[in-house]
């Protein structure tokens, strides 16, 4: 199959299968990026922090920037436009049927399962990345901060990414 | 298509171009910005028919904020109206994006760099982790949906089972729940009788 072809299909998978959209698509993106080789995981979470710094959805995000590493320009249109494509088949779709879908026991009943599904699965993008990220004590260090403060403290995750970034540089 | 049609297909577009621009942290920290516009400043849709976008938006596979463009867009005026919203919504990540891709081998190799990755990779891993315990919080759990939890952990960490399977399962699961709950009612209802 052409690259720019699994490029789509990849990301088409990502839109198709990503509930809960952010974070929870994390974890579909990282399987793909393994599946086919295309980004080390640190690469990964340096992308994942780069779309936190930036504006827009993580999923548009990634898409464009692995797309354009895997086939520059037209893998960055294709992985986006993969990636939003379902996104659009469906609330178009559902657009027409709202009034039911939002009555429907089925649709709940399905959504129940779904909600810890993607709590675990943003559980487990942040083990897997926690153990190619926390090489050392000073990483633990830092994230253990980094979560304290966003428990405890209104700070902005764009800024504490800056305050972890400066603390690296001084540490490292 | 007439003039005052392609009007309103750019307002909507350059609308969803600005939430697209100054929203940082994406998918619920949107919410508020696309509300202040969309309800707000353009009186598109009332209060009511917002809230059910946010909820269409969590039925729905995807990134809330694409979903909630495409949702309103569709609304306002029709399939034009949606892909509008969407490419505009969506514009501003893909050209800021694209600019840091194809500069990042550059600086991505500078020594400061590198140390200054070294420091954001595990706030990046706190982060997701915070979001997890923080979407834990809005949950009714029964002990069937904490089960459901570990063996989603255990089964993707530890069996390495893709995230897909895990979805389809979650909704098959939420349906067979669903089913024998009721059949259950149904024997007591009908017991009653």
């Amino acid at each position: 199959m052409p690259l720019l072809m699994q490029l789509f299909l990849s990301f088409f998978k990502i839109g198709l299968f990503g509930f809960g959209g952010g974070y929870a698509m994390v974890s579909l993106i990282q399987d793909e990026l393994t599946f086919h080789g295309w980004l080390s995981m640190k690469t990964f979470v340096d992308i994942i922090a780069i779309a936190e710094m930036t504006p827009g959805p993580i999923a548009i995000n990634s898409g464009t920037f692995v797309g354009y590493k895997v086939l520059s320009f037209l893998g960055a249109i294709s992985a986006t436009v993969g990636v939003v494509a379902p996104s659009f088949i469906l609330v178009i779709t559902l657009a027409h049927f709202f009034e039911k879908v939002k009555e429907s026991p089925y649709v709940n009943a399905m959504l129940d399962f779904l909600r810890p599904a993607v709590i675990g699965l943003i559980l487990a993008a942040a083990i897997s990345f926690g153990e190619s990220s926390l090489v050392d004590w000073k990483g633990f260090l830092i994230a253990g901060g980094v979560f304290l403060a966003m428990l405890k403290t209104k700070i902005s995750p764009i800024l504490l990414i800056v305050i972890a970034g400066a603390v690296g540089i001084i540490l490292y | 298509m007439t003039d005052t049609k392609f009007r309103e297909l750019f307002k909507i577009f350059i609308t969803f171009f600005k939430i697209g621009l100054f929203t940082f942290g994406g998918g619920f920290a949107m919410i508020p910005i696309i509300e202040k516009e969309v309800v707000e400043k353009h009186g598109w849709v009332d209060k009511d028919k917002f809230l059910d976008t946010i909820s269409i938006t969590q039925t729905v596979p995807g990134a809330v904020a694409i979903n909630m463009a495409i949702f309103l867009g569709y609304n306002l005026l029709g399939f034009f109206g949606a892909l509008a919203a969407a490419i505009g919504v969506a514009l501003p990540s893909f050209i800021i994006i694209l600019l840091i891709a194809v500069s990042f081998n550059q600086f991505s190799n500078n020594q400061i760099v590198q140390s200054a990755f070294m420091g954001i990779r595990p706030a990046v891993v706190a982060l997701i982790a915070y979001a997890g315990y923080k979407l834990s919080g809005n949950i009714d759990w029964s002990s069937l949906l904490v089960i459901f939890l570990v063996v989603t952990l255990v089964g993707r960490i530890i069996l390495g089972i893709s995230p897909i399977y895990i979805i389809l399962a979650a909704g098959i699961t939420g349906l067979a729940v669903n089913y024998f709950s009721e059949r259950k009612m149904d024997k007591q209802n009908n017991g009653e009788v």
